[in-house]
């Protein structure tokens, strides 16, 4: 293990120590003292993984593809944009845009997250990514998914745990909220319906890993029902450039 | 495959702190805050707005002036000598910063309308609005930056560091700061385009453009202001001025009206809310901002931190003993809180208004 300690240092500095030691071969690294530093762990590569102490900056795990990234505090925007596999843990909360694009791995979020989440996510028969987000979540949650899974827990209370345009261009994926979703606030092309035995056979796998990076107890989450939203219409512009 | 590829990706950063108590603190505290987000600018802007920091001349309009040209000043100081008592002049004091090498020539005046200057109901800030409009519109090369009092905005080309250090913002101590560090994107990088945008006390930062500028300007222009500084956030200045001072409107109202609701909410509204909502955003549909934006406002007794409706800029704020931050990145904030008691994320169009205790 290596730890680094980012007080005060440039994140193209810090960057480049992580990457170094990445590529020495070192599988655990600690990143102490983290304040705001941009772009960690962006487009790496491998089983490595990396825990953060402190609130890192926007854009983390980007094009990442196979590490497990750890944050022990809060984190900030645009987080696993595009991406491909690997996993990031925030035992805080989240800010806007996360996982844009995000093709496989998974995001696992205790507290709250912001607006734009899992937007333009995409899954092939392959693989998919996966959000996880044990708080609530702003407006635009899932806005044109087209693949890979996304959970909403609400876990900490009993005001709404998802905002207005829910789903909104929603054509792949699938979208479970734990609790009730009011149908005016998803968008046009988002069906609402109870999951079947299959369905929760899906969650309950999803979720005991997610319960087991954070602690808690799979009975507790599964003891309230969910709701399963999927797209109703299939591929509704697939002949616009056809005839 | 070349990894080395590099590229500043940035938008506006800005920062704001208030003591509730009005405590007052260096200036050096925003400047670190700010300058965590340094990134976020690309060195063409950057400014500090601060309240409290005159406490010797706070009866005093504190008029902040740039001039283009050295010879310009004469010619103001001749205007503002025919209407105002001038109780001190001195120039802005600056430090010599090697990635500052040219600059305005920075003036300060602490200035009080002449009794007699004010005829019929003309209100005194009214006058001073107009000496401002009149300055930054008809004498070329001058720019009034700043006119409140007991406050004052400090802005400029340059890094937030590189701009702190140039007006020495360590020497002030103010109970209210917001300060920026810019982008610009669709307007030029100059001295007067910097933020804080000021008029009397109240002063603007914000990440965003604001896509309504030309019907927020039509509409400025109706009521006597006059768009000046080439930048898009001058508008929500002058707003408020309208909103608040001229019309009256309570600061959540004003909010509502800048940041509306959009008409669906509306409809799903209490009938009190909706009739209330609904008169505000036919009266105020002009004064509405539309496009992306996150927007700190200070004035005299408080600070303001609002979102666009559909939230596409970011804030956090932050609370610990009697002060309340807000900015860009929450890192930003714990560079000079790392512990806050509360941390969260302002909902779209939900204002944070933040007053002082007294």
């Amino acid at each position: 293990m290596v730890k680094i300690d980012a007080k005060g240092t440039y994140y193209r500095d810090l960057n480049r120590k992580v990457r170094e030691a990445v590529e020495k071969g070192e599988k655990e690294i600690v990143l102490e003292n983290v304040n705001g530093q941009y772009y960690i762990g962006d487009g790496l590569r491998g089983n490595v993984s990396i825990t953060i102490e402190g609130v890192p900056g926007n854009d983390l795990a980007a094009f990442m593809d196979g590490p497990t990234v750890r944050i022990k505090s809060n984190a900030q925007d645009n987080i696993g944009n595009t991406m491909n596999s690997g996993k990031v843990v925030i035992e805080g909360h989240a800010g806007d845009v996360l996982g844009y694009g995000m093709r496989g791995g998974k995001l696992h979020i205790r507290g709250n997250v912001g607006y734009r989440v899992g937007i333009h996510m995409k899954g092939d028969k392959k693989q998919g990514p996966t959000i996880i987000v044990g708080g609530t979540a702003g407006d635009f949650f899932g806005e044109y998914m087209a693949g890979g899974l996304l959970v909403l827990l609400g876990l900490d209370g009993d005001g709404p745990i998802v905002g207005d345009y829910l789903g909104t261009g929603m054509h792949g994926g699938t979208i479970f909220v734990r609790g009730e979703v009011d149908k005016e606030m998803c968008g046009a092309e988002v069906g609402v319906m109870e999951p079947d035995e299959d369905d929760l056979k899906v969650l309950r796998e999803a979720l005991s890993d997610y319960c087991a990076d954070l602690g808690l107890k799979l009975e507790d989450v599964m003891s309230k029902g969910f709701k399963k939203l999927v797209p109703v219409s299939a591929r509704p512009y697939g002949n616009l450039y056809a005839y | 495959m070349n990894h080395d590829y590099q590229k500043d990706m940035a938008g506006c950063g800005l920062t704001g702190l208030i003591s509730r108590k009005r405590r007052r603190v260096s200036g050096s505290h925003i400047a670190k805050s700010l300058c965590l987000m340094t990134d976020r600018g690309n060195g063409l802007g950057a400014g500090y707005a601060a309240y409290g920091i005159y406490p010797e001349f706070k009866d005093f309009y504190a008029f902040h002036i740039m001039y283009d040209e050295p010879s310009v000043r004469r010619t103001v100081e001749e205007v503002l000598k025919a209407s105002y008592h001038v109780e001190k002049i001195e120039e802005i004091p600056t430090s010599p910063v090697r990635a500052i090498p040219i600059s305005p020539l920075l003036v300060r005046y602490f200035v009080e309308p002449l009794k007699e200057k004010l005829v019929g109901d003309v209100e005194e800030s009214d006058f001073v609005v107009s000496t401002v409009m009149r300055v930054n519109s008809e004498i070329e090369g001058a720019y009034i930056f700043s006119s409140g009092k007991n406050m004052g905005a400090f802005k400029g080309v340059g890094n937030p560091s590189d701009i702190a250090e140039f007006f020495r913002m360590e020497e002030y101590e103010g109970y209210l700061w917001t300060a920026h560090t810019r982008f610009p994107t669709n307007t030029p990088g100059w001295w007067g385009g910097a933020h804080p945008f000021t008029l009397l006390d109240w002063s603007i930062v914000h990440n965003g453009e604001i896509s309504s500028y030309g019907i927020n300007k039509r509409y400025l222009e109706m009521y006597g202001y006059k768009l000046t500084l080439l930048t898009d956030t001058e508008v929500a200045a002058y707003l408020l001025d309208l909103l608040i001072r001229r019309h009256g409107l309570s600061i959540p109202v004003a909010c509502a009206a800048l940041a509306s609701p959009f008409w669906k909410n509306i409809d799903r509204m209490d009938d009190g809310e909706r009739d209330a909502l609904t008169a505000l955003r036919l009266t105020y549909g002009s004064a509405l901002l539309n496009g992306p934006f996150s927007l700190l406002f200070g004035h005299s007794n408080g600070l303001v931190g609002i979102n666009d409706r559909i939230k596409l800029r970011p804030l956090v704020a932050a609370v610990k003993d009697d002060v309340t931050y807000m900015a860009s990145e929450e890192s930003a904030i714990r560079a000079i809180c790392p512990s806050p008691e509360k941390v969260w994320a302002p909902r779209a169009g939900d204002p944070v208004i933040v007053g002082l205790e007294d």
